[in-house]
C-alpha cells in the first residue's frame, strides 16, 4: 500500500497550508504519479492541480515530488519513491493559489522581460528567413523548453529575488535568441542582462540541470551569456 | 523594461562584479598555495625569517594585492547574501533599512580592514 502525502491549502476556508495522507494501492503497477493524483481524485474531488497533455508536452503539472520538481505525467513511482511515500507539493517559491496550483505571474513576467520573439530590422525577404543547417542547430537543447517551471523554482536564486533574478527558463530562452543568426537585437539584448542581477545571481548551483523533465541544460545557456557579454566588454 | 541597478554593489555591474570575483579568487588561492607551501618548507620559522620574507618588495606586491582581493571579493559576496536574505520578501518592509545598514556596515569595515591591513604589510 502506498502512503500518498499531499500539501492541501484551500485559502477560503483553511488557515494554513497542511499536509493530507491517502492510502492508494497501485496493485503492482508502475503508474505516472498523475495517475495516482488522478485516481484520488476521483475519490476526493477537492484535490486541486494542473494536468493537460498528460505526456510531458505542455508543462502543466510541474510539482514537487518527493522534494524533487518534475512533471507528474512522466514521472513514474519506480523512479520517484522513496520507501513506500509519495510526498507531492507545489512547485516552491511562488504563492500557492490552492493545493498544487501556484500562480505563475512572477514566472512569465521574467519571461516576458528577455522578449521571447524574434527581433530582426532588416526588410522582411519575400518567402522566409533561411538558416544553414549549421545555425538551426545552434537552437537545439534551447527550443525544446515548455516553460513547466520545474527549473526556476528549484533555484534558490530565483526564490530570493523573484523580481529580479530573471531564473534558468527565462536565460536559457534569453540564449535561445541571442543564438539564433536570424534576430539582430543582440546588442540590445545584452545590455538588459549585464546588470548585477538578471544573470549574475547565478553561482552554477545547476539545480536547473538535475530537475529539467526535458534534460535541457540552462547552467550552459547562461554560461554562452556570460561569455557573450564578456566578449564586448573587455 | 525597467533597468535593474544598485549603487551599494562593488562595481554596480553584474559582468564586472563576477569578474572580479574570479580574479580576487584566484589571487587569494595563489597567496594561500604560497604561505602553505612556504610554512611547510620551513618548519622551524621564526620572526626574523618571516619579517624578512614580508619585508621583501616581491612579497610587499604579493601581499597589497591579497589584501585587495580579500576586500574587494568580501565586498562583493557579502553584498550578494545580504541582497538574497536580507529582503523585504524574507522580512518585511523594515529590511530596507536594515539592508543599508548592513550594507554600509559592511563597506564602512571592508574599508577599515583595507586601510589597516595595507599599512601593516606595505610598512614592514
Amino acid at each position: 500500500m502506498l502512503k500518498v502525502s499531499i500539501y492541501r491549502y484551500n485559502p477560503e476556508v483553511d488557515e494554513a497550508p497542511y499536509m493530507q495522507d491517502y492510502d492508494f494501492d497501485t496493485q503492482g503497477e508502475d503508474l505516472m504519479v498523475l495517475d495516482v493524483l488522478g485516481m484520488l481524485k476521483a475519490k476526493d474531488s477537492s484535490i486541486s492541480y494542473r494536468r493537460s497533455c498528460r505526456e510531458g508536452v505542455c508543462g502543466s503539472d510541474g510539482m514537487n515530488i518527493n522534494g524533487k520538481n518534475g512533471l507528474a505525467c512522466i514521472t513514474p513511482l519506480s523512479e520517484c519513491l522513496k520507501g513506500n511515500k509519495l510526498v507531492i507539493r507545489p512547485l516552491p517559491g511562488l504563492p500557492v493559489i490552492r493545493d498544487l496550483v501556484i500562480d505563475m505571474s512572477q514566472f512569465y513576467a521574467q519571461y516576458e522581460k528577455i522578449q521571447p520573439y524574434l527581433v530582426n530590422n532588416q526588410p522582411a525577404p519575400g518567402i522566409e528567413r533561411l538558416q544553414s543547417q549549421e545555425d538551426r542547430a545552434k537552437l537545439d537543447g534551447l527550443y525544446e523548453c515548455i516553460l513547466c517551471a520545474c527549473c526556476s523554482t528549484s533555484c534558490p536564486s530565483f526564490w530570493w529575488n523573484p523580481e529580479k533574478f530573471i531564473g534558468p527558463a527565462g536565460l536559457l530562452q534569453a540564449y535561445r535568441f541571442l543564438a539564433d543568426t536570424r534576430d539582430t537585437d543582440t546588442e540590445n539584448r545584452l545590455a538588459n542582462l549585464e546588470d548585477p542581477f538578471s544573470v549574475f545571481r547565478c553561482h552554477g548551483i545547476q539545480n536547473c540541470v538535475a530537475v529539467c523533465p526535458k534534460g535541457l541544460n540552462p547552467t550552459r545557456a547562461i554560461g554562452h551569456i556570460r561569455n557573450m557579454l564578456l566578449r564586448g566588454a573587455t | 523594461m525597467g533597468v535593474i541597478t544598485n549603487i551599494t554593489s562593488f562595481s554596480r555591474n553584474g559582468l564586472s562584479d563576477w569578474l572580479l570575483q574570479r580574479v580576487t579568487a584566484v589571487i587569494i588561492t595563489v597567496y594561500i598555495c604560497f604561505v602553505t607551501f612556504y610554512f611547510l618548507a620551513q618548519p622551524n620559522l621564526d620572526y626574523d625569517q618571516w619579517r624578512n620574507l614580508n619585508g621583501l618588495f616581491s612579497m610587499k606586491v604579493l601581499n597589497v594585492l591579497t589584501v585587495v582581493s580579500i576586500a574587494i571579493h568580501s565586498w562583493i559576496g557579502l553584498w550578494g547574501v545580504l541582497t538574497d536574505y536580507v529582503t523585504v520578501r524574507l522580512l518585511g518592509p523594515k529590511a530596507t533599512f536594515l539592508r543599508v545598514l548592513f550594507q554600509i556596515g559592511m563597506i564602512t569595515i571592508t574599508l577599515i580592514y583595507l586601510i589597516w591591513a595595507l599599512d601593516i604589510v606595505w610598512g614592514i
